[in-house]
């Protein structure tokens, strides 16, 4: 019995928090939208029983997911999305592993404090970082005042609300969800591996893509997943630092939500977001998993 | 039938494969290997002995080039190792955690070395076979590192490290990690495989009972400086020093005072004794200071005084280890010192001649024990 409640208690989380938002969604999406409180019909009317529920589940229908085929618009959101997301994850992996590999060879007595200073950005709030970004990448801003000042350029380059922005602040703030699981793979690997490598023949740049790299592989995938997964639906960095052409999923979601106050439409562009996300989570997980057992 | 005795290091006409020439090492101002010379010759199985710390470690990194000589010069076939990076010498070690790459299997672990080389395919498969033959590892080829039990993970340790055939295979601690049983076995595998490939083996050990075994040379260390260098039987028979005969095998020491008589000397060791007599080609000043080392199955125990024996003395029995084939009877001496004999026990336990408490003689021949300076 207490077994059982021990399990039940995280299910009935998910059930609460994230199953039946998830239906409140899906059945918005499968609505009309309405000039009402809440702004979409039908509502189920408790009242009417059977019949009426029979009429209610009669009134939903596909068309706001017909509608997001027909509109250029969406798809080329979710795939600049795709890509966005996929040139960051790319970008934070290439810092992100020089940084995890340095701190997995400092000596002992300093990785405590390297990975407190990779954690400590998390102390600021969010979004005063990508504010001082602003201030970092604007016209006027620091990065440029530097630049002529240095005299490297004669004119201000133009950063901010651009999609270079949206890249240089979704791999700052990602950074230590890649530097961590890197990290973690890193530290954990015997050192004489290397030295057996050597001694067998390697020199020390193939005993890097040899052996490091591979035993690595777990933790380069948990990061690149745990870079991807948000940095795809991410809308405050591509709203407050991207242009006018920056288009991104989170961006239109925001859009068809409190601009045109189309909470259908919204929540289909929602449902499609979690489907096309739902692979890359699985494919996180059988990640984790073949880890687990190559671990025992 | 005689059989010619391997014993190159007694011919001076013989090569030697590796020699250190006045290596010193040292890690910040902490001395690891101090002004060190010595040579080990081809098909040598050589044997690093010493408690932890004393610089058998570093040795060998130093062969297998993970370490850099400090002064002096380590040559390998004549070439001086000092600028030879550990992936250009035809060195291979096997490492006391066995190092195996663990998202390899048996078999890619095996073959690691021999890709590197850039070897036909055929050519790889056919040497990695052999080696899974030579280690009893052809039904594990295909598992993890992590599937396998301790004693298969030592052989792919040893298959891996043999498979580029090398010069010099070194072998640090290899052993460690098994149990005494499978330790025993696998000793004897060793030297099967050492004897078959011809390869010369360095191995650094603490224990000495695995030395012995399985070395044709032991060299015993302490505090980076070789104190011996003998074949197995010639350490324990003829340790050179007090150092060497405690840390091989069990001994009693006896401190003394040297005066020469007809064909040995005569040792006071207690006043209004009887001294002992040794024979021993080391040579005494009159009233020098000595140590008599004797191994406890050289002293024999008897109730009463043998006629005829060359060194007797009175004691009480203290305590007695009993450890099946043999029982070890501790005995104190007049003077307070103790001396420990052994007996094999011929008899069953309940017959046991000896008891606690007994007062008893001990005694041994004028060669049995060994006469040392320090």
């Amino acid at each position: 019995m207490r077994r059982f409640i021990l399990i039940a208690v995280p299910y009935l989380w998910l059930v609460a928090l994230f199953l039946v938002p998830f239906l409140i969604v899906l059945k918005i999406s499968l609505s009309d939208i309405a000039l009402s409180i809440p702004p979409y019909t039908p509502q189920l009317d408790w009242t009417a029983g059977w019949a009426g529920f029979k009429d209610f589940l009669g009134q939903l229908d596909f068309e706001n997911f017909t509608f997001l085929t027909q509109d250029p618009l969406y798809w080329r959101a979710y795939v600049s999305s795709l890509q966005i997301a996929l040139i960051s994850t790319v970008l934070t992996l290439l810092v992100g592993y020089p940084i995890a590999y340095a701190m997995a060879q400092a000596p002992d007595e300093w990785r405590p404090t390297l990975l407190l200073l990779v954690i400590l950005p998390f102390w600021t709030s969010f979004l005063i970082r990508v504010y001082s970004w602003i201030g970092i990448l604007s016209n006027e801003g620091f990065l440029n005042q530097f630049l002529l000042w240095t005299g490297v350029i004669s004119t201000p380059l133009t950063i901010l609300n651009t999609n270079t922005a949206v890249y240089v602040d979704i791999v700052y703030t990602y950074l230590p969800f890649m530097i961590l699981p890197i990290y973690s793979a890193l530290e954990k690997m015997d050192g004489s591996l290397l030295e057996a490598a050597e001694d067998l023949g390697c020199s020390r740049l193939s005993a890097f893509w040899l052996v490091t790299i591979p035993l690595s592989k777990a933790g380069i995938v948990a990061g690149c997943f745990l870079v991807f997964i948000p940095a795809l639906g991410e809308f405050v960095i591509p709203s407050l630092l991207g242009g006018s052409d920056t288009l991104m999923i989170g961006k239109v979601l925001w859009e068809e939500f409190f601009s045109n106050r189309d909470w259908p439409v919204a929540s289909a562009v929602a449902v499609i977001l979690l489907l096309i996300l739902v692979v890359p989570i699985v494919l996180f997980q059988r990640n984790e998993q073949k880890q687990r057992e190559m671990d025992q | 039938m005689a059989q010619t005795v391997f014993a190159p290091w007694d011919d001076p006409q013989a090569k030697p494969l590796i020699q250190f020439k006045n290596v010193t090492k040292r890690f910040g101002d902490f001395t690891a290997i101090e002004n060190l010379t010595q040579d080990i010759y081809e098909r040598e199985f050589f044997s690093l002995l010493g408690p932890s710390g004393c610089g058998k470690t570093t040795l060998m990194r130093m062969l297998a080039g993970f370490e850099n000589v400090t002064e002096g010069q380590i040559l390998i076939a004549g070439q001086d190792m000092a600028h030879v990076p550990p992936n250009k010498r035809a060195v291979n070690m096997m490492f006391q955690s066995y190092a195996l790459f663990p998202h390899l299997s048996v078999w890619e672990n095996i073959a690691f070395g021999l890709k590197r080389e850039g070897k036909p395919k055929d050519e790889i498969a056919a040497r990695v076979e052999e080696m899974l033959r030579l280690t009893r590892l052809v039904k594990f080829a295909k598992r993890k590192p992590h599937q396998i039990s301790g004693g298969q993970r030592q052989r792919v340790a040893l298959a891996r490290s043999l498979a580029k055939a090398p010069k010099l295979l070194l072998l640090d601690e290899p052993l460690g990690a098994l149990d005494k049983k499978l330790r025993q076995d696998t000793q004897f595998e060793l030297m099967d495989i050492q004897e078959k490939t011809g390869t010369t083996f360095v191995i650094v050990t603490h224990d000495q009972e695995e030395a012995m075994t399985v070395s044709s040379r032991v060299a015993v260390m302490d505090e980076g400086r070789i104190i011996q260098v003998a074949t197995p039987a010639q350490i324990y028979e003829a340790p050179n020093s007090v150092y060497v005969a405690d840390f091989i095998g069990d001994v009693n020491i006896i401190n003394g005072v040297a005066t020469k008589a007809e064909d040995g000397y005569l040792i006071t060791w207690a006043e209004g004794q009887a001294p002992f007599m040794a024979k021993t080609p080391n040579l005494f000043a009159d009233g020098q200071t000595c140590h008599l080392a004797i191994r406890p199955e050289k002293v024999a125990i008897s109730a009463e005084r043998p006629a005829d024996a060359v060194n007797a003395v009175e004691g009480q029995i203290i305590d007695i280890a009993y450890l099946g084939n043999i029982s070890t009877y501790h005995v104190k001496l007049v003077n307070g010192q103790m001396i420990k004999a052994q007996a094999a026990n011929t008899r069953r336990l309940s017959r046991r001649t000896f008891t606690w408490e007994d007062r008893v003689w001990l005694s041994w021949t004028d060669t049995a024990a060994v006469v040392l300076e320090r």
